[in-house]
């Protein structure tokens, strides 16, 4: 459908086509990363499950879950949003439309192969970075550079006066987080080795989520609470504080992922200071949204995409409390490798920043296809199975992480911990499973939305119409 | 180009940016490039070779074109005995060369001035360092003082004392040759190494899973691959805790044979086909025979097959041995 415009002239191409491209294959891969979450998680809880088999093993999959979700599903639902929602902001169109069609193929087609061959066991063997150094370099050339020139011309290009704080993070974050896949991986494409390698690899690790992941995220949310709610963002100058504090602070304290490893000193309290610093940010994000909100509650509980992005900004606070303190030393030593981290990260990508993509998938894909949301009732299946099924995860995962510290610093013998921590396995299996369930219904519910769903006549939102199912 | 008043803002976020890359990349590396290799970098280095993940020479990660480790309890040109034994790491023609012969610098102050002096690493023959050399080369390592200092040093015994990769090979004989190299890329491959860390923490960890590493402790090694999410115990010195190749046998197999309550993946595919006589080993029979077992219908579980002496297994089970 979309394929055709591939080779159109950029002006015949309707806007939103690569909103709607990237869109669909961000849910698609969702539902890919999360099957794969649910299915590596049932074999931590019962190791025998589908064995004997090296692709099926879990050291093949474990990897190919991570990279999906990040690449697949978090990265694309960043270009989701940044295709429709930079040239709305700019009161312009797309500086490319068809650059941005060509960028959602080749990302689907060099995940697809990078992740193919990562299942194979061609990998770099480093963590976040697993993939061999040419889909690196695709990732990078093919995919995060015209992104990146996309977003910046059509910002360039705007018909606006200001730049509104969410294309300062679009703009910023695709510029930097360039610069982070070129340095980060620098081990691969240099052969750097030793510690040097080790440190590079959680720079590039720590950079992701600090200069990509965290603050998209958040620019997302910018946009969709005022936009849905109609009231103006509380404070500009707040958020020239998130902004600025996120640069400054956000891309320094690397080494507080290694914080039990032989680098210098120095360099590991400066992380660990610099790691509370993140707390500005944090806060600001926060206080700035929920204060949005203000006289607009009610939406909360009647609007869906507002429910999934106050949950996410909800989510971000137990995120950036647990993250400002577990990196300082005498709490890392007890945390340090354990199921604790685990909770943390998916606090962070299947917590804060999910939810608040979800919700701009949601307004997104209405908007460009002007076609109201499907079913009301399948979108709030969809809310409360990744919502209950995150928490049962979360803090069955932060138990068992609990577990796993006092039996580290206590010198209990390993096999204890693992039998103590068994039903908290299982525990993150059902979890995991009722979000891939969740996701499914998800991606039929946008599948008959794009078919059968009622049109939005032009100039009206999607959420102003009155559900018919 | 509605940019203009935001030229100063594009301009701080640049400066910010390299601020702290300046902080957090160039500071660093001064004093992680000031590092000098202990012994046990050069042994890592020596026997995992130029990279143990994906590279030109092994660009299907299937364990071609590696360095060996051998133990020599004969000297392999003039037939001497040597006692105690030495290891000696055989990098064939065209085995790419380890990461620091190709970089002293690296090797750091000392080693690298006793490597090149007494250990004539400079003299690696053919000098194509990236594809190996034409003859293959054999290094030792070797005990030296450099201003008042006891140091370990790599030495090229091609060029010191005349051994050909071949005739080292032959002298060692399969019993005492280890596939270091191509065992550790079956721990990335695997992913042994998503649950079992090589990074025993520097806060505790001494009493159960040994000494952690040093700043040099890690010089020439790529990738390091420490792992994050320790589900299982730290094996940085698991050989020296265990060092039974029938108890990893066991366990690598199926976990369950030697602990009940373990959640490792069993490894039985890394068998292959064919066990060490050549025999088709038969999982489905060896399957149904430990579900008896497992269900009390058995006294015994069945036999372990012993692997075939090129098998991924092997490979395994020489890395994780050497872990000392």
């Amino acid at each position: 459908m979309l394929l055709k415009y591939l080779s159109a002239k950029n002006e015949d191409i309707p806007p939103g086509s690569a909103a709607i491209f990237f869109g669909f294959s961000a849910i698609f891969w969702f539902v890919v990363g999360t099957g794969l979450g649910s299915f590596n998680a049932a074999k931590l809880a019962f190791p025998d499950f589908v064995t004997g088999t090296e692709l099926f093993a879990f050291g093949h999959m474990r990897q190919v879950h991570v990279l999906a979700v990040i690449v697949g599903w978090i990265s694309m639902a960043f270009a989701m949003t940044m295709m429709y929602m930079t040239p709305a902001l700019g009161n312009t169109r797309m500086w490319s439309e068809k650059l941005g069609l060509w960028t959602a193929l080749l990302w689907n087609v060099g995940l697809s192969s990078a992740l193919i061959s990562l299942w194979i066991g061609i990998t770099s063997g480093r963590e976040y970075s697993d993939f061999a150094w040419p889909f690196d370099l695709v990732i990078l050339f093919g995919v995060i550079t015209p992104l990146c020139v996309n977003v910046i011309m059509t910002i360039a290009h705007r018909r606006t006066q200001g730049i509104y704080i969410t294309n300062w993070f679009f703009g910023a974050c695709t510029f930097m987080v360039g610069i982070v896949l070129l340095v980060g991986n620098s081990p691969e494409y240099f052969h750097l080795t030793g510690l040097s390698e080790a440190y590079l690899t959680w720079w590039n690790a720590h950079n992701l989520l600090g200069l990509w992941i965290t603050p998209v995220a958040a620019a997302i949310a910018y946009y969709t609470i005022p936009k849905l709610t109609g009231n103006p963002l509380y404070s500009h100058r707040i958020g020239h504080m998130h902004f600025w504090s996120i640069v400054v602070f956000y891309s320094t304290p690397a080494s507080h992922h290694l914080m039990s490893s032989p680098l210098p000193e120095w360099l590991k309290s400066f992380a660990s200071v610099e790691g509370v610093l993140i707390l500005i940010p944090a806060v600001a994000f926060v206080a700035n949204i929920l204060l949005t909100m203000k006289g607009k509650w009610s939406m909360f509980v009647e609007n869906i995409e507002i429910k999934f992005s106050v949950t996410g900004v909800f989510l971000a606070i137990p995120l950036n409390m647990q993250g400002g303190f577990q990196q300082t030393r005498s709490i890392n030593w007890f945390i340090h490798g354990t199921g604790w981290i685990v909770a943390h990260a998916h606090l962070a990508l299947l917590g804060m920043s999910t939810f608040l993509e979800i919700a701009a998938v949601y307004f997104g894909l209405q908007q460009m296809l002007k076609r109201k949301l499907y079913s009301l009732a399948l979108a709030n299946f969809h809310y409360w199975f990744v919502l209950i099924g995150f928490c049962t995860y979360w803090i069955s995962m932060t138990i068992a992480g609990l577990i796993q510290g006092a039996g580290k610093i206590y010198e209990v013998p390993y096999i204890d911990v693992v039998i103590a921590e068994h039903p908290y396995m299982i525990a993150r299996w059902i979890g995991g499973t009722m979000v891939f369930t969740g996701n499914l219904v998800w991606l039929y519910n946008m599948w008959m939305t794009a078919r059968v769903g009622t049109l939005v006549p032009d100039g009206r939102y999607a959420h102003e119409l009155a559900y018919e199912r | 180009m509605a940019f203009k008043e935001y030229r100063l803002g594009a301009a701080m976020v640049g400066g910010a940016l390299g601020l702290s890359m300046c902080i957090t990349i160039l500071m660093p590396s001064f004093d992680l490039r000031s590092a000098v290799s202990t012994k046990m970098a050069l042994e890592k280095q020596l026997s995992a070779g130029f990279d143990i993940g994906f590279g030109y020479a092994d660009p299907l990660l299937l364990g071609i074109n590696r360095p060996i480790t051998v133990d020599l309890e004969t000297d392999p040109k003039t037939g001497a005995k040597l006692d105690p034994p030495i290891r000696a790491y055989v990098y064939k023609p065209g085995v790419p060369m380890p990461p620091n012969i190709r970089h002293p610098h690296d090797l750091g102050k000392g080693v690298q001035d006793l490597s090149e002096s007494q250990g004539q690493i400079g003299a690696v023959s053919g000098s194509n360092h990236s594809k190996g050399s034409q003859e293959g080369v054999v290094f030792t390592l070797a005990l030296g003082e450099f201003n008042g200092e006891e140091l370990t040093y790599i030495e090229n015994a091609s060029v010191t004392k005349g051994w050909t990769p071949d005739a080292t090979l032959a002298a060692a004989g399969d019993k005492n040759t280890h596939h270091i190299s191509k065992g550790k890329t079956e721990f990335v491959v695997q992913g042994c190494w998503w649950c079992h860390t090589l990074l025993p923490e520097q806060t505790q960890d001494w009493q159960a899973f040994g000494a952690p590493p040093y700043l040099g402790d890690f010089n020439g090694e790529n990738p390091t691959a420490f792992g994050s999410d320790r589900k299982a115990p730290d094996i940085l010195h698991v050989a020296s805790r265990n060092s039974s190749r029938e108890w990893m046998m066991m366990h690598f197999f199926n976990p369950r044979l030697v602990q009940v309550n373990s959640i490792m993946p069993r490894f039985d595919y890394l068998w292959g086909d064919k066990d060490a006589q050549g025999n088709t080993i038969d999982y489905d029979k060896w399957r149904a025979e430990y579900k008896e077992y497992s269900e009390g219908k058995r006294t015994y579980p069945p036999e372990v097959p012993d692997y075939a002496p090129d098998s991924e297994i092997r490979a395994l089970i020489d890395w994780v041995l050497s872990l000392k």
